[in-house]
């Protein structure tokens, strides 16, 4: 197996990591300040990839589809946070997590009666497609490079943002004293307002990214909702940096995992065998990771301690 | 002082959290048939020391002994079983049972078994009575089938001596009963508790101070995790060291 | 308001009168259908020992649904091409004996619940949904890429497995071993929510400290209960595969984990018929609704928030009020 093979990998990583980062943030803020368990983060998704492939089909503009899907998808966020969101801060989680269950049937089905089954394509514009050659002389798609430096954009100004800014102060006070925030004459439901379609709008720009490499098709938000759950399981709710660190994580482990794990076990069998239960493994390998970080850290790697 | 062993013991016990020291090299004792009552300003330390001896909190040097078994490293669950019942300072009651429930769970958990799954728990009459015994103790057998939720204040502190008396503990700790009671509800408890150090000695920890120098048979002083002074009722209020740390403004 | 018992009375008269009726006039799609809600509703029951009593809201429960529909689907697959399951150390054949299967579906079941148990009650809260759901989609994933047993196709089973005295192809005669097994579990069920355990489970769920404090473990009640609950929803598995003749990855899937969730919410959490009304309205809005709409997700999407958000305590508690405390 070659270096270059390996560095291939550990950039394909990267770049899911990241990618994973945008849906685990935005649900990580929502768990951390509103206490609220959103399935539906996964409809914002999504929303997002769509409103990039109509956008991107009408004005042929890839900036434009990119703009329209964080639009969209903080607007519905918006819409939806005020709609139905806000009943249920109160609830218990059971509460929570039928709800936003319901959410995703209504979304995606609707997204089915707009669209139909069959995907929708997005292309990557030419100026961002092909190989770039980096130090070393290894090829790489200049998409992806760009995917995760857009992802590591993002991460540093969340930090920004949590750290510096007035909202930030706000979001962090939340976290710790929801009473003291309304004493300090915080309009709370603008404030949580905004952190949902700030959330909504990372969802949606991550659909439109990705939907770009995949296909966009409804149902393509709730595998990686569940990925951003091992992430913030991982990472430890609430924390930014745990979300951006366990994203890594997973994103490397089940890169590497499935190229690794099948050369690994050839060592030990035959090749077709090897073949079949190294794929098997791989597929299991991130929530093996989660496992063996609960046993070690039931609140995660930066969760707060019980 | 005492020619008898003590029920409840603890030995130089410390519990930092990270530059606070919470408790510093506390030793106390509780001997049979006493009120030893254990008194302090808010953030003294008493609610960490109430969890080292229960088994919330493990403490980073000195030990636990009950009946001269050192239990230092048991759980929670594991000391109530050897002997320790507790009554929490906030009621913690299963609040959609009813009050006979919630004292047969007490009974459950002194019996050491809940693993049977077919026959139920209310036709139990082994259970039953024991849970009566404990509701008439405390007087409140007339409300059996009444939620939980339903009690008043004074009722659900009773109920939680009664869900207590039921595991006929080796010594009780109680964390601020009197909290939130009004002057009659404080009356009562004060009867209550007071007829209760037959059954077992009391480590009572109170802000109620006419309470404690109504039923303390000693108290102890804590003062930012430090025992100050330890004696009898009259020893304590006249003691110069605690008027200044404690009694002086306030009382 | 009538009383509850009466009307889970009524619900078990009506869930067998159906397709009683069904069979005298000859209709045997509807006989599937009640078979269908039937399966889902012991799923459910089995979700709501450990949801309703427990307090565990798992997410991932179509593990232990796949795990009984896979025992029934590798059991059979190698009974019909009469080839061992394995060879080394020892030989173990394939069956088309139903209680064989059943019995091998809730053991693989229960252990599965015993180590996903043990593992995420280490946490609790919004981390034990998470940690549930991921558990789900773990093994959603694993069956895709293991191509032994059909990958993501899936395994056929041609015809349905034995059950003796009884033809099960005949469609009443499976509806009432399904229709049975799940008034057994419902008896089950009712036993323990009153017995020491159901009392120690119940305040395990409300105020663990207070379980602590009486020298018990609320975790270990838990994770029984957790366990138990597994067993019941792999029994579903395995009769659910046995209706279709047919077991694929989507057994797994995390939406058939918030279906027999919302099977539960719908009809009432922790309501002993709850699970059972809610997996009868779904199946009856499955079917007039996906008669009407291809897109029914969308009213069953309406109905579910209306639900949560005007009607707590589900079906049931809409009929007959809040729960009784009594003596």
């Amino acid at each position: 197996m070659s270096i270059i093979l390996i560095i291939e990998q550990v950039l394909n990583g990267l770049q899911f990591g990241v990618m994973l980062f945008l849906m685990a943030a935005g649900l990580t803020l929502i768990f951390g300040v509103m206490g609220l368990i959103n399935l539906a983060h996964g409809s914002l998704y999504m929303i997002g990839a769509f409103a990039a492939a109509v956008i991107a089909g009408l004005t042929g503009s890839f900036i434009l589809a990119i703009i329209a899907a964080m639009a969209a998808a903080a607007i519905v966020g918006a819409l939806v946070e005020m709609v139905v969101i806000r009943k249920l801060y109160g609830s218990d989680h059971l509460d929570q997590v039928l709800a936003t269950f319901a959410l995703i049937l209504i979304f995606s089905e609707g997204t089915r009666w707009a669209f139909g089954s069959f995907p929708l394509f997005l292309d990557i514009p030419n100026y961002l497609s092909g190989p770039v050659t980096l130090p070393g002389g290894i090829k790489y798609p200049l998409y992806r490079l760009i995917l995760i430096g857009v992802g590591l954009f993002v991460a540093a100004g969340l930090g920004i943002l949590i750290s510096k800014t007035r909202i930030g102060i706000q979001i962090r006070a939340g976290e710790n004293d929801r009473e003291m925030i309304a004493a300090l004459g915080v309009d709370i439901s603008k404030l949580y307002t905004i952190i949902f379609a700030l959330g909504a709008a990372l969802a949606g720009l991550a659909g439109a990214l990705v939907g770009a490499i995949q296909s966009v098709q409804v149902g393509m938000g709730e595998p990686v909702l569940i990925l951003a759950f091992v992430v913030i399981v991982i990472g430890g709710i609430g924390s930014i940096k745990g979300a951006l660190i366990g994203a890594l994580l997973v994103g490397l482990t089940d890169t590497l995992g499935g190229i690794f794990l099948p050369e690994l076990l050839k060592l030990f069998m035959d090749t077709s065998t090897a073949q079949t239960s190294g794929s098997a493994l791989a597929s299991m390998a991130i929530y093996i990771l989660m496992g063996v970080v609960l046993i070690w850290r039931p609140t995660g790697l930066f969760g707060a301690r019980a | 002082m005492h020619m008898i062993d003590p029920i409840l013991a603890t030995y130089n016990l410390k519990k930092s959290f990270g530059a606070l020291t919470a408790t510093d090299d506390v030793s106390i004792a509780l001997f049979p048939g006493e009120i030893h009552a254990i008194i302090g300003p808010n953030g003294a330390g008493k609610s960490t020391l109430i969890s080292q001896i229960c088994g919330g909190i493990q403490p980073d040097s000195g030990r636990v002994e009950l009946l001269g078994h050192n239990i230092t490293q048991t759980n929670v669950s594991m000391r109530a079983r050897a002997g320790i019942g507790r009554t929490f300072q906030v009621s913690a009651l299963a609040m959609e049972d009813t009050v006979l429930q919630n004292v047969l769970l007490g009974a459950l958990g002194g019996s050491g078994t809940p693993w049977h799954f077919f026959r139920p728990a209310l036709k139990d009459w082994r259970l039953r009575d024991k849970a009566m015994t404990a509701l008439i103790h405390v007087g409140l057998q007339a409300h059996a089938a009444t939620r939980a939720s339903e009690l008043s204040h004074g009722q659900r502190r009773q109920l939680e001596v009664a869900v207590t008396l039921t595991l006929e503990p080796k010594v009780f700790v109680m964390d601020e009963p009197m909290a939130g009671l009004g002057a009659e509800g404080s009356k009562n408890l004060t009867e209550l508790l007071d007829n209760l150090r037959e059954k077992a000695p009391i480590l009572l920890v109170e802000h109620d101070m006419d309470a404690v120098f109504k039923l303390a048979d000693r108290i102890s002083v804590l003062v930012y995790g430090h025992i100050i002074a330890t004696g009898t009722v009259d020893e304590i209020r006249s003691s110069k060291v605690v008027r200044e740390a404690y009694l002086g403004d306030g009382v | 308001m009538i009383r509850e018992s009466y009307l889970n009375a009524l619900v078990l008269f009506l869930l067998l009168a159906v397709p009683v009726w069904a069979t005298i006039i000859d209709e045997p799609f509807t006989i599937t259908l009640a078979t269908r809600a039937v399966i889902f509703a012991l799923a459910a029951v089995g979700l709501n020992i450990a949801l309703g009593l427990g307090g565990l809201v798992s997410l991932g429960h179509a593990v232990f649904f796949g795990i009984g529909g896979y025992a029934m689907g590798i059991l059979a697959h190698h009974a019909q091409t009469y080839t061992p399951v394995m060879s080394l150390p020892f030989l173990i054949e394939g069956t088309k004996s139903m209680p064989v299967i059943w019995l091998v579906a809730m053991a693989s079941s229960g252990l599965a619940a015993f180590a996903i148990g043990t593992l995420s009650l280490r946490t609790t809260g919004v981390y034990f949904i998470m940690i549930t759901l991921a558990f789900g989609q773990m093994f959603y994933f694993f069956t895709i890429s293991w191509p032994t047993y059909g990958g993501e196709d899936g395994l056929s089973v041609y015809v349905r497995n034995e059950f003796p005295g009884l033809n099960t192809l005949v469609p009443i005669h499976f509806f009432a071993i399904c229709f049975i097994i799940l008034c057994l579990v419902l008896l089950l069920n009712a036993l323990i929510a009153k017995s020491p355990f159901g009392l120690a489970l119940n305040a395990a769920r409300q105020m663990p400290k207070r379980v602590q404090a009486v020298g018990l473990n609320p975790n270990r009640l838990k994770l029984l209960a957790f366990v138990i609950s597994g067993v019941i929803a792999g029994l579903a598995g395995a009769l659910f595969a046995d209706l279709n003749r047919f077991v694929s990855p989507t057994m797994f899937s995390w939406q058939m984990s918030g279906e027999i969730m919302v099977f539960v919410i719908l009809g009432g959490v922790g309501r002993l018929c709850g699970p059972v009304v809610g997996a009868v309205v779904f199946v009856m809005l499955e079917h007039f609704l996906g008669g009407l709409s291809e897109y029914w997700h969308v009213y069953l999407g309406a109905l579910l928030l209306i639900v949560v958000l005007f009607a707590r305590g589900g079906l049931v508690g809409l009929i007959v009020g809040r729960v009784d405390a009594h003596d």
